[in-house]
């Protein structure tokens, strides 16, 4: 029985993977502009006049041709990605898309990898305490505080921290993930330079988070408290904590905790806006830059890797939800 | 529903930017006009919020904002829910095949992550108006909305009394509409203001990100050429802290409805009020 439902959720990311590489392949296609045509146009506009025929060869041997036909075209898209290519930077050119992801990728794992989990942490924690004294003044200032704060703008809340603490205090830089004028490498003056960089936008990204897991927490941890076998561990006498840990919180977390299986999916493509807000070198800042300059290949490599992780995200707390809540397996 | 305070004032926020949308920009000042003797000015008598760089007034912007972006919400959330329904609806009640392929679609477009692919599609179609953002934001964001219905359609197409009507022979058409969809105006409404907060976040998002209507002014684009224009820093905090505030604010009175709707319907949630907290406490203790 566990098999089958393994075997049906594998079955369906199997399908929504291809699905997302026929979306990636497609879209492109569909919408109005190629990046072949692209550059064509930006040659034609910087250099004032028309792309001999070669060059239009050469361009559209590297980019596609938009008039192949779509089977063709379909059939040489698989055979790149089969490789991990994923084509060339239009503004880069000619540096791998995959180059250039591959150097953008640690900056986010890092920077959103942290703040993730910490944010899950603190909002957890906190959820519980609130949800175990439901009206309790702690609270009844803390949940509407954090209703509030769910509903702010994410960037809002980055750029006022950016002027409050980067342009009025000083405290941070102000924009960028190292200072330029080191050399990069591990070495204590850069590992020093890449957390002072770092500190405020985790510091927004977790302020903004938390709230989110307190909530869910919190209301679950309402219903969790009144069933019979929280009281039954108070009439044991065990330490209130412990209850409230161990009985209590434990099983109200099933839902945070695959909601954080799939937040560790969000990782990847999860903060960019903040990396927007603090031009900070990661997945988010490159598919903005791509954006920008119509860089199509990059804006097509980077979702597809957005994409393929948040999948994965979501087949993990798949499967971490099987192993953690038994009424699932025994009905499979 | 009206006896909870958090209903009441989440309610009457909402009320009154609906109002402001509509009839602020009759009221204010032009949001559009250059004053170039006053750029970049913090608030004062002339300019309550301030201006921008270009001499605008932030107060008047602000209220022509808030027409731009609650459009756009009301518009994806209009588009959003109208999926839901078409997709969740049939998906409950018919099952068999028709849920197989339906629930495929929603799990599929439930597990893409929304805000790259509106990225992605809004990149290519630049410079529209605020129809295709809203298009775009509501084509991706029905899906959770869909699940629910296609759970509430599910249990209701079993109960007896739709079973019975089935029997007698209704059509399935007039089922769907008269039996099924009453029962889900609840859940049809609550999905739509959250789709309408969800899409002025979405448009802000986008505009913020450079992708929007660049004629029209909404909070988004505020805050965007804000940003654009360096604001912050140059420390005009007057310029981009009004926008995001009123989003803040619209969020939280739907956030308060919602939670206020919840509490009357699962008792469990709510708060038990303090006055009674302290009042059971001496009883306890006397």
């Amino acid at each position: 029985m566990r098999l089958a439902f393994l075997a049906r959720r594998l079955g369906f990311y199997l399908a929504a993977a291809v699905a997302a590489i026929g979306l990636n392949f497609l879209l492109p296609r569909l919408m109005p502009g190629d990046p072949s045509s692209a550059i064509v146009e930006e040659l034609e506009r910087v250099s004032g006049q028309q792309v001999p025929a070669e060059t239009l060869m050469s361009i559209r041997a590297i980019f596609g041709n938009p008039s192949d036909n779509l089977a063709q075209q379909f059939v040489d898209y698989a055979r790149q990605l089969s490789h991990g290519d994923l084509g060339v930077s239009v503004v880069n050119f000619p540096v791998p898309v995959a180059d250039l992801v591959l150097q953008a990728l640690p900056w986010t794992l890092l920077l959103v990898g942290a703040t993730t989990i910490t944010a899950f942490a603190i909002g957890t924690l906190l959820g519980v305490v609130a949800g175990w004294k439901a009206g309790s003044r702690f609270d009844a200032i803390l949940t509407p505080f954090t209703t509030f704060l769910s509903s702010v703008p994410y960037f809002w809340v980055a750029l006022l921290a950016l002027w409050v603490f980067g342009f009025v205090l000083g405290w941070t830089p102000l924009s960028g993930g190292y200072d330029a004028d080191l050399p990069q490498g591990f070495s204590f003056a850069y590992a020093v330079s890449v957390l002072h960089h770092g500190l405020l936008p985790a510091a927004t990204i977790v302020f903004s988070a938390f709230g989110g897991w307190l909530l869910g927490m919190r209301n679950m941890t309402v219903t969790t408290v009144r069933e019979d076998y929280v009281l039954l561990a108070q009439a044991k006498g065990l330490s209130p904590r412990r209850v409230m840990f161990r009985y209590a919180a434990r099983n109200a977390m099933l839902p945070s905790f695959t909601g954080f299986a799939m937040a560790l999916g969000g990782v990847v493509g999860g903060a960019l806006l903040t990396e927007i807000v603090f031009s900070y070198p990661g997945i988010g800042y490159l598919l903005y830059e791509a954006l920008q300059k119509r860089d199509y290949p990059m804006m097509q490599g980077v979702f597809l890797l957005i994409t393929l992780a948040v999948l994965l995200a979501n087949l993990v707390a798949d499967l971490a939800y099987v192993l953690l809540d038994p009424r699932i397996r025994a009905k499979g | 529903m009206l006896a909870s305070w958090k209903v009441r004032v989440g309610l009457s926020v909402l009320v009154f930017f609906v109002l402001l949308a509509i009839f602020g920009p009759l009221i204010s000042a032009d949001p559009r006009a250059n004053d170039i003797t006053s750029i970049s000015e913090p608030p004062s008598a002339d300019h309550l919020f301030g201006t921008t760089q270009f001499g605008q007034d932030v107060l008047a912007q602000t209220i022509a904002g808030a027409r731009g972006s609650m459009l756009v919400g009301i518009l994806a959330a209009a588009i959003g829910t109208l999926i839901a329904v078409l997709v969740g609806v049939p998906a409950g009640y018919f099952g068999g095949a028709v849920d197989n392929g339906l629930n495929f679609l929603t799990n599929l477009f439930l597990v893409m992550p929304v805000l790259p692919l509106i990225l992605i599609v809004a990149g290519y179609v630049q410079g529209t108006g605020p129809w295709v953002i809203a298009l775009i934001i509501g084509l991706f964001g029905w899906s959770g909305g869909a699940r629910t219905l296609r759970a509430q359609a599910l249990s209701l197409s079993s109960r007896d009394f739709v079973l019975a009507m089935r029997m007698v022979g209704e059509p399935h058409r007039r089922l769907i509409f008269c039996e099924i969809l009453p029962h889900l105006t609840g859940w049809i409404s609550a999905m739509f203001l959250h789709g309408m907060i969800g899409g002025v976040m979405a448009e802000a998002g986008l505009a913020f990100l450079g992708i929007s209507d660049s004629g029209s002014i909404s909070w988004g684009t505020m805050i965007q050429s804000a940003q654009q224009q360096s604001a912050v820093l140059r420390g005009l905090w007057w310029w981009f802290v009004p926008p995001g505030l009123c989003i803040a604010l619209i969020g939280t009175a739907a956030t308060m409805v919602n939670f206020g709707v919840d509490e009357v319907s699962n008792p469990k949630l709510r708060m038990a009020r303090r006055s009674v907290l302290v009042r059971t406490r001496k009883a306890v203790e006397a």
